[in-house]
């Protein structure tokens, strides 16, 4: 193909994105991102309002702790540790989502040569 | 004038120009200018995360609400940190992989319409103007009294450091002032930290324990209720810190500066553990100050308490470490506002002039002229606007800011990624009804009407109850997006099947 023929196809249409999208490694890759994101999206917002949910409404969370740190404090801390910890989480699972998309990208640019 | 601090000032003014001298001979192209070339590395860009976020506000506004209010201050903390989970989980991948320069290029990559642009750029634009008053405003009542100059002069310094970073070094040199902000603003917060903690006995029980003897609000201060005590505004106000965020322009700008999807997660965490560090910080700022300046004294330097924090490092440190807290505090505001001119004049030169007015047809010269000459418009307006608005609660400013965010931003930005049927009509409705509903509930909440004269902008009886409307606009800005795509017939799953492959791929 010319060079000009290529510049031009690439234009067009690099890719059928449709038929990406219904492949089944695609498809496999959104469940997987669905199941994981999802539920602890809702979760991570659950726990983060039930704070001033709790505070607004109840006064339990005034009781102490540890010492003279009551369990305001306690749940205060506890947001801070599960942004970490689900920022780690994230991360390392995100490793997987990378590999499944970068064989997905593989698999295309593969067949687009064959195409040409 | 403390002559430590002038000099620490001048210090900070001098490295920024040297960097913005070396950054501009690598500011030619408009991809240089608004993204640095996106390359940024995942840790230069977390800390740079970490120091177009913690603004002011963050640093002066949160130690004193600590240290005046106890617990309730801390509310801050805690909305301001988790948000940056709504970012990684939700936004700033497919944010990286579908955008250019704008929150608009990102909408624009499924709905490649101008009115949607434009409202996009209309979004960010208000967003901008609010959290930009806020801060210039912040900035020149502080150096203000930490300098003794006159206000409009303060305002003034910053506006012109501002403008020099951007016009001639872009996002290079706007990126490492934040990143030298943020070390800067660390070593502080570290140190004081520090130092309260020791006189303490290195003992966090005995804080606690002494801190309930030690101010005017004893056992209160430890316990939330203090300063809100409408439950509807604290849950509404929370609701608008964490999902503000994810809305907000000149954070969002910054996952541009990456090479990848790969490096802006990367550079999420370096920021979130960052910023996470520094707002548990806000503790011991917050503690310090009400046990050694004292609720008394922080008040009479300023009523929103906002000296609370350099009047800690005067008790702790001397005029040392007062001026080094000082300087600091300053390279914060300098570092936030030249983010947001360039975010500011992003939506300008490249929404509205470059792909609106001018249809994309632009050379690259043009673009740069553009770019240039809308930082330069975007400065002079947000000083002759906070020259004006000397007398405007600021805490109150950057609330709104955080919910136009939320309210306008978030809903397009999540049902471009996420939702099928999503469509233009949808886009410009979502934009438009978490704009207005924001915008209308604060002109009649409590903020700015207030029966006795003089407490708020206006005088007379609020109509809507709550001072932040989050958790009415938030709602309405989804379903603004949501009735104006169901009203609409108008799909298209072809774009759509891009635009998700593309998100969650990277595949260009």
């Amino acid at each position: 193909m010319s060079n000009l023929a290529k510049d031009a196809k690439k234009q067009s249409e690099p890719y059928d994105f449709v038929q990406i999208a219904n492949s089944s490694k695609f498809k496999q890759l959104m469940s997987q991102k669905k199941r994981f994101l999802i539920p602890l999206t809702v979760f991570f917002l659950l726990f983060y309002f039930m704070l001033p949910i709790l505070t607004s409404y109840t006064t339990f969370l005034n009781k102490p702790a540890i010492g003279s740190i009551t369990w305001t404090w306690v749940y205060a801390f506890a947001q801070f540790i599960m942004t970490w910890v689900l920022c780690m989480i994230y991360v390392r699972k995100a490793i997987k989502f990378d590999h499944l998309a970068a064989e997905i990208v593989e698999e295309t640019k593969l067949e687009g040569a064959k195409n040409e | 004038m403390n002559p430590i601090a002038l000099m620490l000032f001048v210090i900070i003014v001098v490295i920024t120009l040297i960097i913005t001298y070396w950054a501009a001979k690598r500011t030619n192209t408009t991809s240089e200018f608004y993204t640095a070339g996106g390359g940024l590395t995942g840790w230069q860009n977390g800390l740079a995360i970490a120091g177009d976020y913690l603004s002011a506000a963050s640093f002066l506004g949160i130690a004193g609400a600590i240290a005046l209010t106890g617990f309730d201050g801390f509310f801050y903390s805690i909305g301001y940190l988790v948000a940056y989970l709504v970012v990684l989980y939700i936004v700033a991948e497919p944010l990286r992989n579908l955008g250019k320069y704008t929150i608009a290029d990102m909408i624009n990559a499924r709905f490649d319409q101008k009115k949607v642009r434009g409202v996009a750029a209309l979004s960010t634009i208000t967003i901008v103007i609010f959290y930009m008053i806020a801060q210039l405003v912040g900035a020149g009542a502080l150096i203000q009294l930490l300098l003794g100059i006159d206000y409009w002069l303060a305002v003034l310094i910053v506006g012109i450091m501002m403008t020099i970073y951007v016009l001639f070094g872009g996002m290079t040199a706007t990126s490492w002032v934040q990143i030298i902000k943020a070390v800067l603003l660390m070593l502080g917060t570290v140190v004081i930290s520090f130092l309260v903690l020791a006189k303490f006995n290195f003992n966090i029980l005995t804080m606690f324990d002494e801190i309930k003897t030690l101010t005017p609000l004893g056992e209160k201060y430890i316990n939330p209720g203090v300063k809100y005590t409408n439950s509807l505004d604290t849950i509404s106000m929370m609701a608008a810190l964490v999902l503000g965020t994810a809305g907000l322009p000149h954070i969002l700008m910054r996952f541009f500066t990456v090479k990848d999807a790969k490096t802006a997660r990367s550079s999420v965490v370096t920021a979130t553990w960052v910023i996470g560090i520094f707002y548990i910080l806000t503790i011991f700022l917050g503690f310090g100050a009400a046990a050694f300046v004292g609720a008394a004294d922080i008040m009479e330097a300023n009523s929103a308490g906002n000296m609370a924090a350099p009047l800690l490092a005067h008790a702790l440190g001397g005029d040392f470490l007062m001026s080094f807290v000082s300087a600091v505090a300053f390279a914060t505001i300098l570092a936030v506002v030249a983010g947001l001119v360039l975010s500011g004049a992003s939506a300008f030169a490249h929404d509205i002039y470059g792909q609106i007015i001018k249809k994309g047809k632009v050379t690259e010269k043009q673009q740069m002229k553009a770019a240039r000459y809308a930082s330069v418009a975007v400065a002079i307006l947000s000083i002759i606007l906070a020259l004006f608005a000397q007398k405007m609660n600021v805490a109150f400013l950057v609330s709104l800011a955080f919910c136009v965010a939320a309210s306008a931003n978030l809903p397009v930005i999540i049902f471009t990624i996420y939702w099928k049927r999503f469509n233009t009509a949808g886009a410009i409705t979502g934009v438009i009804t978490g704009l207005v509903t924001a915008l209308v509930l604060v002109a009649i909440s409590p903020s700015v009407l207030n029966p006795d004269p003089g407490v708020a902008i206006l005088t007379g009886t609020a109509i809507f109850p709550l001072t932040n409307p989050a958790i009415v606009s938030i709602p309405a800005g989804f379903l603004g997006a949501f009735i104006g795509t169901i009203l609409s017939t108008k799909r298209d799953e072809k774009k759509y099947a891009e635009v998700i492959v593309k998100a969650n791929t990277g595949m260009k």
